[in-house]
């Protein structure tokens, strides 16, 4: 009794390995950026990391035309997310401004606009219009909203003198004293 | 002759205004066909590129105050004589290569120019492989007759064989 077998002509097991590698490898990959997509923005507690912000002529700190977080070690940052085409931001710009009038001269707080996918003429005509005097400059490339992983505009931001953040606020502010109450969390 | 004079200098009003209307409506039409680039010339530039604020729209359809803003800004371009590319460029530098329609060949995104026809490639393969394997049976049991069949069947399947065998003692 002889047993004969057929030769099955079929894909090598080495080519099958590398097939079902690749498509797991891209499996991961999609993952990955479905992930990142959905983890919404940064979290209070995270540390951020330092980033460039080039500043509008005429909203220069000391003098520079780009400020990175990293100068404002040990001063609590209001970081604000804005746009000219914004409608939301319009409510919150004199709140804001008034908020960074009442701390400027203390030296301990720093409030900083980032002009998020804007032109550079509206975005200047909505700062003169408010009346808008802290430090303010374009999110060249999206790469400072990116990094805070924003959802839209306004947001802001609220970085304690260590690095840290520990308020993020979604949508416009409603008053001065919204502001002024989130501040004084973190200031000695 | 006070009438005749009242006339002439109606009709001089007439004539000297008529004048006006038609030198300031060609001055007009010369400056929009000559400085100002069209709509059309615009939304080329724009149809290339997609708002991030509005997602999966292109910038000459977006209906929104972000997008009108970035098509005056091309057209402000276009008017200081920028090229096509070098407007690209800025909205790059400004925005990010999101804000392409057709991402740049660098990096990952190979990958979306490279995945696509290898997909193809890959399930053109299968398909060829797999309707080899359908016809090929199918091709054997047309060439042979039952009587070969089963003699074929004895020759590879020893039980057959020998109940074969029994059979044919049996008569």
């Amino acid at each position: 009794m002889t047993e004969t077998t057929t030769p099955k002509r079929g894909v090598s097991l080495w080519v099958q390995i590398v097939i079902w590698a690749f498509i797991a490898a891209l499996l991961v990959l999609v993952g990955v950026i479905l992930n990142k997509r959905q983890q919404g923005t940064v979290q209070p507690g995270d540390q951020i990391p330092d980033f460039t912000l080039p500043l509008f002529s005429g909203y220069e700190y000391e003098g520079q035309s780009e400020v990175k977080l990293s100068d404002f070690r040990g001063k609590l940052v209001v970081l604000n997310f804005w746009a000219s085409w914004c409608k939301p931001c319009e409510q919150e710009a004199a709140e804001l401004e008034e908020a960074w009038k009442m701390y400027e001269d203390s030296g301990k707080v720093v409030f900083l606009g980032a002009d998020y996918v804007d032109t550079e003429p509206e975005a200047r005509a909505y700062l003169k219009k408010f009346g808008i005097t802290y430090y303010n400059g374009p999110d060249m490339g999206t790469r400072i909203s990116q990094l805070f992983r924003i959802r839209g505009v306004p947001e802001t931001y609220f970085i304690d003198p260590d690095g840290v953040l520990y308020y993020v606020k979604v949508g416009p502010f409603l008053s001065v004293d919204e502001i002024t109450s989130i501040i004084e969390q973190k200031l000695p | 002759m006070m009438k005749l004079n009242l006339n002439k200098t109606l009709r001089a009003v007439f004539f000297a205004s008529l004048l006006t209307v038609l030198f300031f409506t060609a001055a007009t039409t010369v400056f929009a066909q000559d400085d100002m680039p069209t709509d059309d010339e615009v939304n080329a530039i724009a149809k290339q590129l997609y708002c991030p604020v509005c997602e999966n729209t292109p910038l000459d359809v977006c209906p929104t105050e972000a997008c009108r803003q970035w098509r005056e800004l091309i057209r402000l371009q276009l008017s200081e004589g920028k090229t096509e590319e070098e407007i690209k460029q800025y909205f790059v530098d400004n925005y990010g290569a999101r804000v392409l329609a057709e991402p740049p060949r660098t990096g990952l995104n190979w990958l979306v120019y490279i995945l696509p026809p290898m997909f193809i490639l890959a399930g053109a393969f299968i398909l060829f492989r797999s309707f080899q394997a359908w016809t090929k049976p199918k091709a054997v049991e047309t060439a042979s007759s039952p009587s070969e069949e089963a003699g074929e069947a004895s020759d590879k399947d020893p039980y057959i064989a020998r109940l074969e065998e029994e059979l044919k003692n049996r008569k």
